[in-house]
């Protein structure tokens, strides 16, 4: 039981795929401008880690090792193609913003490589439970991201007005950085400083 | 069978590009309609915000009742009944040979290189009367083509409103071309001068109000000079000779045929 709770829980904070791995970080930058676009985003890679991570350990005793990687990319390009249907029927506002980036979800490394690092060797069940994680511990940093973002660079939050803009009216100036893709850059960076101030057995040895 | 056989890899290849492919057939298929529905409506709202008209509380379809498409063969400045209105694509057409017209050199100033030679425009009607014509134009700006509805006035020269709908420049500097106040610059600027020649151009900096050129000119945006500079050009080509200019000429004279 205990092992099916670290599977679910230690990519929140313990193995966390941006924080520790530095994977999936394009998407990070792209999508985090908006808290919006960012849950959804969030709610489309946790389905389809789980998605793979079920679908691959299922046939993982079935799928010849020399083409392996390829049938592996073919089932999350599956999902994420259904998914991108999805968001275009039924949340075509936000679809239309994260534009590319749903597509591209089949490029994120996170996906293949939980795919390929623990899908293949391990049950269904399990696979499920480690494709939730990881799905939340990329959501957790980019939901971070996406309100520092949003709230410094838009005064809103949710496009609620949190700190009234000039161009409205009030008193907050926005800061234009904020909406840029570098500032996620900072963002992120300033997160992995504090999680492995907090957790320091992360902190990779000097060479 | 062995695992990593030569007949099993094709096997499980074969079977897996199967499923496959009916899960994402059954998924794009299966809504399909609602997809178009959700474009359609999403192409209205647009058409009906660059008029100014777009009230979020009613319905579409009431509100897109007083508006009527109609495809423009732009070579003529006449409307064309060739295409069918409801399935017409300006987007597909530019790439089809019969329908495709290539900007001769020097006079691509919207960036493009080529486009359809008809295009669907829409006229807010009261009764027989013309109110508003809505004219789709894009262009190039620093990044991305940036697409477009403007709606002009009764007098073909006067615009009611002007707005992108989907572009792809820098959120917060070009991206400002969807800030509510500049779009505010628009109204009531004029596109020809009473020569019928296309005066409409985006400065830089700030207009001086008391210049007699004020009514031709907007405020360019700060920390986006090519992106300002892409809008300017993109309404002069759409404006000019090989645009609307001919249609627009003919309405003005002669009203609208039905």
């Amino acid at each position: 039981m205990s092992r099916a709770k670290d599977v679910l829980l230690d990519p929140l904070f313990n193995k966390n795929p941006i924080g520790l791995q530095i994977l999936g970080i394009c998407s990070a930058l792209a999508v985090t401008s908006k808290l919006e676009t960012v849950i959804v985003m969030s709610l489309a890679v946790t389905f389809v880690i789980a998605g793979s991570n079920v679908s691959v350990s299922l046939i993982r005793k079935q799928i010849p090792n020399s083409i392996r990687i390829i049938v592996e990319i073919t089932i999350i390009a599956t999902l994420v193609i259904i998914v991108d249907q999805f968001l275009k029927a039924y949340a075509f506002g936000i679809s239309k913003q994260l534009s590319v980036f749903v597509g591209l979800i089949i490029t994120n490394c996170i996906v293949l490589g939980r795919a390929e690092g623990f899908a293949m060797k391990n049950p269904p069940g399990l696979s499920f439970l480690d494709g939730v994680g990881n799905g939340l511990g990329y959501s957790i940093v980019l939901i971070i991201v996406a309100f520092f973002r949003e709230l410094f660079g838009a005064g809103k939050l949710l496009s609620f007005s949190i700190l009234p803009t000039t161009s409205e009216g009030g008193w907050y100036l926005p800061n234009g950085l904020m909406l840029l893709p570098p500032s996620a850059f900072f963002i992120i960076g300033l997160l992995i400083w504090a999680l492995r101030t907090w957790k320091t057995d992360q902190v990779e040895e000097e060479n | 069978m062995s695992r990593d056989s030569t007949a099993k890899i094709l096997t499980v290849a074969f079977l897996l590009c199967v499923i496959c492919s009916i899960l994402v057939s059954a998924a794009a298929v299966g809504l399909s309609e609602r997809q178009q529905r959700n474009k359609a409506a999403e192409k209205k709202k647009n058409i009906l915000m660059a008029a100014g008209l777009y009230d979020e509380d009613m319905s579409l379809d009431e509100q897109f009742s007083t508006i009527q498409t109609r495809i423009v063969d732009l070579q003529s400045g006449e409307f064309s009944s060739d295409y069918d209105v409801a399935s017409f694509d300006s987007r597909v057409a530019a790439r089809e040979p019969e329908t495709r017209f290539v900007i001769p050199e020097g006079q691509d100033l919207a960036g493009i290189k080529a486009h359809s030679r008809y295009q669907d425009v829409y006229m807010v009607m009261d009764g027989d009367a013309l109110q508003q014509m809505i004219l789709p134009v894009y262009g190039k700006g620093l990044w991305s083509t940036m697409y477009g509805f403007i709606s002009l006035d009764a007098d073909m020269t006067t615009v009611v409103g002007f707005a992108f709908y989907e572009h792809g420049e820098t959120p917060g500097l070009g991206g400002e071309i969807d800030n509510p106040n500049w779009k505010n610059l628009w109204p009531g600027k004029r596109i020809y001068d009473d020569q019928g020649k296309t005066r409409i151009e985006v400065v830089k900096g700030t207009v001086d109000r008391g210049s007699a050129n004020a009514i031709y000119q907007v405020d360019g945006l700060s920390g986006a000079t090519l992106t300002a500079r892409g809008v300017g050009n993109l309404l002069q080509y759409w404006m000019g000779q090989n645009g609307y200019r001919l249609l627009l000429a003919k309405l003005k004279q002669e009203g609208v045929k039905q």
